[in-house]
């Protein structure tokens, strides 16, 4: 996944092309990660000041939802669905596999509560795209398969 | 003429590789000199058999299932193109026992059609519920989804018709419909599976639901776990503005409507309907005090529709149908059909769309030909992770949601999650409470600290530390969770945690760590 660097004239941008509108908070902070991976307290500054609201009630925002990250990830965000459906289909060996195999590298490692891919568990997110019936082998491939892309 | 070979776009499908199958077929399409038309369809819900592929031969379209990216070259060889046999050829589709065997009435055109072509989707009634709606008028719109006894599909079963009655009669210049797409609960994905496949169909839901209680503007509070429905939905949204569909004066009717998308941040109480409306308006997902009802002071403190994807969706059937036709299906005060999703450790899983009153035995062991490991079923969950851990004794209780509040249980959203006898319920409990720890919002305390505590003594539970002087502490706290906590989360984390008390107490014997 590519992401640049935070920048205050786009990140200008993108709370401009949501009207600067507060209550599209949310939708602004998906923005932001999807451009500059995290929500730094550089941007939580910025927020503030271009919707009118208190830090604190941006923090708030921030730090509430599971998708906001507040640290840079790694080059890769690996998402192992750790919900029951996953959990029936042996979701937690696989997590276990997954933190063996991805200990040292460049890479984001955290469960998520169910991505809706419960006829195909146990199911992966990798870098925003769902993978499903996701044995030990299988992951590996996944894994290796992002290492030739880059 | 060119051949049209449907392969879908849709999450499971693509999760399993459809996206290199689509691929694959247009390359080897065109190394074979055969011209195709190549449709990225919805999925039927068979998902045990994704990703399925169809071709249309002699306007029948025959389908292959679990077709991996390698198999394409084999299929053109075995003449697929023109229905050729083929290890992964299945036949006709509309022969697959598994699909016609269902009472496929909301779910009908997933699959079927094209979800982001407008003409296909005029083709197959779309718009026509709308226009009849119209031509009813508003009251009749209300009366026609009371009569049908249509209830919230998103879990809490509330009725539909009531609900939007009280958003009619309420004071107020602006209304919201603000439809609830945060498919939170494990083991379910119908929203989706709707969403990605008939998104237009979710739109003229909303549309009639808008037109009912004179509302202008919808909301669609969309899960971000569903980049792809995301994707399709917002793709939808525009399609049908650019066709005059949504905005203003819809095809001359006098109704303005139009639907704004939010995705959701990853937290499960937003599923909460006011949690919903919080993050809506850009807030943390924090669940409000009740009254006053969303329908009375909702979203941006307007008048507010807050209903599921299905439920909403179901509604245009209703009008195609009739409420008498729709309420003379299903059993009791469970009317209609619910789409109800297998998933877990089940070797069919997908989404089977049936009337009410249909036993979980029936689904597990008929549709879903019982565990993928092939052992014997230990634990059934169905409704989520707020619902009851069912053994396999009770699976002959009826799908209806009387019948299960009757056992302690609830239908939720349909969603039925097996395990096999390698379970460990203890586990599971734990888990319950841990989830709840996790995603609670922190508003009211037997949620909050509760959880905590329930992970606690559950671990003591599991480890042999005064397990009968645990197990009181534990029911006493469930009850204080279930009476004091201000929302489901809290209030039927309980649910789960009893059920494996009361069926499978001996598992804490047997959990990992156990020393007893």
């Amino acid at each position: 996944m590519t992401h640049e660097p935070y920048d205050k004239k786009t990140a200008s941008d993108i709370v401009t092309s949501f009207g600067a509108r507060p209550e599209m908070l949310v939708q602004i902070l998906h923005a932001f990660v999807d451009r500059f991976a995290w929500i730094s307290e550089d941007a939580i500054r910025q927020l503030a000041a271009e919707l009118n609201l208190s830090r604190a009630e941006v923090h708030g925002v921030v730090s509430y939802y599971h998708d906001f990250r507040t640290e840079a990830p790694g080059k890769h965000i690996v998402k192992i669905c750790a919900a029951e459906a996953c959990q029936a289909m042996g979701s937690r060996k696989l997590s276990a596999h997954a933190t063996a195999e991805l200990d040292g590298e460049d890479v984001t490692l955290e469960p998520v509560y169910c991505l809706g891919n419960c006829a195909c568990s146990p199911a992966i997110m990798v870098d925003g795209k769902t993978y499903g019936r996701v044995s030990n082998e299988r992951f590996d491939e996944i894994m290796a398969s992002l290492g030739e892309s880059g | 003429m060119a051949t049209r070979v449907y392969v879908p776009r849709e999450t499971a499908a693509v999760s399993v590789g459809a996206d290199d199958v689509a691929i694959a077929i247009a390359r080897c399409a065109k190394e074979n000199s055969e011209s195709i038309e190549l449709v990225r369809n919805g999925s039927w819900g068979a998902t045990w058999l994704e990703p399925l592929v169809e071709v249309l031969v002699d306007d029948k379209r025959i389908a292959y299932g679990n077709v991996a990216a390698g198999d394409v070259p084999a299929l053109f060889d075995a003449g697929f193109l023109r229905g050729g046999e083929n290890k992964n050829r299945l036949g006709a589709i509309n022969e697959i026992p598994y699909l016609i065997n269902q009472d496929r009435w909301t779910f009908w055109r997933c699959g079927l059609v094209e979800p982001l072509n407008i003409d296909d989707f005029r083709a197959h009634q779309g718009f026509k519920a709308f226009e009849k709606a119209v031509g009813m008028g508003a009251e009749a719109v209300i009366e026609a989804v009371k009569t049908s006894g249509l209830r919230g599909r998103g879990g809490a079963g509330f009725p539909a018709g009531i609900k939007w009655q009280t958003v009619a009669d309420a004071e107020g210049e602006q209304k919201y419909i603000a439809c609830n797409a945060d498919e939170g609960d494990s083991g379910t994905f119908s929203d989706r599976i709707l969403m990605e496949g008939d998104p237009l169909g979710l739109i003229e839901g909303m549309m009639i639901s808008g037109f009912a209680v004179g509302a202008t503007r919808g909301y669609i509070y969309l899960r971000s776990e569903y980049p792809l429905t995301h994707s399709i939905l917002s793709r939808a949204i525009d399609t049908a503005r650019d066709a005059g569909w949504l905005g203003e004066n819809i095809q001359d009717s006098g109704f303005d409507f139009d639907i704004e998308l939010h995705l959701g941040a990853g937290s499960y109480v937003c599923g909460e309907e006011t949690a919903m409306l919080e993050s809506l308006e850009g807030k943390q997902g924090i669940v409000r005090y009740k009254p006053p009802l969303p329908a009375h002071e909702g979203l941006f403190g307007a008048p507010t529709v807050v209903n599921n994807v299905v439920t909403l969706a179901s509604v245009a059937n209703i009008m195609n149908l009739g409420g008498e036709k729709y309420a003379s299906f299903g059993v009791d005060r469970s009317k209609g059909t619910l789409a109800f999703q297998l998933a877990g450790n089940i070797k069919r899983g997908g989404l089977v769309e049936k009337g009410f009153g249909i036993t979980l035995r029936e689904l597990i062991e008929d549709w879903g030909g019982g565990t993928a490991s092939g052992r014997p079923v230990k634990a059934v969950q169905v409704g989520g992770p707020l619902g009851a851990y069912l053994p396999a004794e009770q699976l002959d209780t009826p799908l209806d949601y009387e019948a299960f509040i009757e056992i302690g249980a609830m239908v939720g959203h349909g969603g039925i999650v097996v395990f096999d006898d390698t379970a460990n319920m203890a586990q599971q409990a734990r888990f319950a409470m841990e989830f709840c720890a996790i995603e609670s919002c922190g508003k009211c305390t037997p949620c909050r600290i509760g959880s905590t505590r329930g992970v606690e003594v559950i671990d003591r539970m599991i480890a042999g530390t005064e397990r009968a002087a645990n197990y009181d502490l534990l029911v006493e706290l469930c009850d204080t969770m279930e009476g004091a906590s201000l929302c489901a989360m809290g209030g039927m984390t309980p649910f789960p945690v009893r059920s494996v008390l009361k069926y499978f107490a001996e598992d804490f014997a047997s959990a990992v760590g156990a020393d007893e």
